[in-house]
């Protein structure tokens, strides 16, 4: 079965700068992405959980997107000003995906 | 200290009158509060948030799903907006609202720039994280609020039902004083997101809309709808309040390091400034005694969900440690155990009744 090269963009960001990244992603032409939970982790600032929270204040999400390699630095740029001065973690890994038409 | 002076009396009478009469009434507030204190920490509220808070500091693995929480705080926020609502519908909109409003949104906005102040004198926070700080202080803790309500409920207090629409209205201005103390700094950051997540958050429509619903629909609508906000309200409140027994118990399980001695105390001094500033505002508007506490209640109360998600936006460079664990793990118990009687004794002090 033939695959496509691919780009994996995983941004974990504060949940209160889920739709400022929703919205540089889709202006940066990225149309399909997937938002997931994070229930807890360590950083630079210790242990934290998402158990417990009351607000969104506290919480983090992942983002992750697929998108062809050439579209990759225009994405980045777009994404990179919203979190630039935020907790989180952008990675780019390569991956492999089927029907390179949906990306 | 209304209605302390006979007209047509001596004045060396009149002297005596007023400071005997001022150290009974200084008796009868000191027992008063040891009374409503003791009564308040035997209440299945207070009862249900120490044990929630008892569950967290032990490592219980009690836990709210997160949905069961949000539930029960939209269902606590529909019913005391709409309850406020019919009461207004009942006695009528007029002039005192209005004012209120006012007031509400002065003791919002200048409440940070007190609590900026009381910061740079207790503790050694830069400008930044005080602002912060300052910023959660001016906005409210609905969840205190309530817990007013219902020990107004318990008493046979009446207060004004508008009340509702004030903290609704004090959610807000105190972020935008938080951000202007931090622009004075030298740096600006609001946009238009911020400004419609700010005014137009869950918990303000919620509140303003039942209170819309509760005015227009009146006594009608609430009979129509009392078996489920009236009657199961406290049994709702009381799990609501375990919730946050177990959010603040976490808050102070996991705070190690994160405040010092200097800002503690700000945590605990501050509830009482606010709510000082909150009766001379309530005493100048000639509230209720119910109306008057519940705007002590309010200036007292720090904000733990509205002002934090907005200083995560905006100030990402604020340490949420602080802030968070300030706001949940000392002000609000602190409010709840001991200030909710406090403020009731000295507003009934004030106000009589």
């Amino acid at each position: 079965m033939e695959m496509h090269k691919a780009k994996r963009v995983a941004i974990i960001i504060e949940a209160p700068m889920e739709r400022r990244l929703t919205e540089a992603l889709k202006a940066a032409d990225v149309t399909g992405f997937s938002i997931l939970p994070v229930r807890g982790g360590s950083g630079r600032s210790g242990d934290w959980s998402s158990e417990g929270q009351v607000g969104r204040a506290g919480g983090m999400l992942q983002v992750i997107c697929i998108i062809r390699p050439e579209r990759l630095d225009a994405m980045l740029e777009g994404v990179f000003a919203v979190v630039e001065r935020h907790i989180g973690v952008v990675t780019v890994s390569d991956c492999e995906v089927l029907r390179a038409e949906r990306f | 200290m209304r209605g302390f002076i006979r007209d047509g009396e001596p004045l060396k009478e009149r002297r005596v009158l007023h400071s005997s009469m001022d150290c009974t009434k200084r008796s009868v507030t000191l027992s008063e509060i040891l009374d409503l204190a003791a009564s308040n920490l035997v209440s299945p509220l207070i009862l249900s948030f120490v044990l929630g808070a008892f569950a967290a500091l032990v490592r219980s693995d009690l836990t709210f799903p997160e949905a069961a929480a949000k539930a029960m705080s939209i269902y606590l926020l529909f019913a005391i907006g709409f309850k406020g609502g019919v009461s207004v519908a009942g006695h009528g909109v007029d002039g005192a609202l209005g004012i209120s409003l006012v007031a509400g949104l002065l003791l919002s906005a200048l409440l940070p720039f007190v609590a900026f102040g009381l910061l740079k004198l207790l503790t050694r926070l830069d400008r930044l994280n005080a602002a912060a700080v300052a910023g959660h202080y001016g906005s409210i803790s609905i969840v205190t609020f309530v817990a007013g309500t219902s020990i107004l409920e318990t008493q046979g207090i009446a207060s004004e039902g508008f009340m509702v629409a004030v903290a609704a209205a004090m959610e807000a201005p105190a972020i935008l004083s938080a951000l202007w103390l931090i622009s004075a700094g030298g740096k600006g950051r609001m946009d238009g997101h911020l400004w419609r997540e700010i005014l137009l958050n869950g918990s303000i429509v919620l509140l303003v809309g039942a209170f819309a619903i509760g005015m227009i629909t009146g006594e009608e609508g609430l009979a129509e709808i009392s078996s489920f906000i009236v009657s199961p309200f406290k049994g709702v409140l009381c799990l609501f309040l375990l919730d946050m027994g177990l959010v603040a118990g976490r808050s102070i399980r996991d705070s190690r390091g994160a405040l010092t001695a200097g800002v503690f105390v700000f945590g605990v001094v501050m509830p009482f400034v606010g709510a000082a500033i909150g009766v001379m505002a309530g005493l100048l508007i000639e509230l209720s005694l119910g109306g008057v506490f519940l705007l002590m209640v309010l200036s007292a109360s720090a904000s733990y969900i509205a002002v934090p998600a907005a200083m995560r936006v905006a100030v990402p460079e604020a340490d949420a440690g602080i802030y968070l664990t300030l706001s949940l793990g000392v002000t609000f118990p602190l409010n709840l155990a001991i200030g909710l009687p406090v403020y009731l004794a000295v507003a009934k002090a004030l106000v009589g009744g």
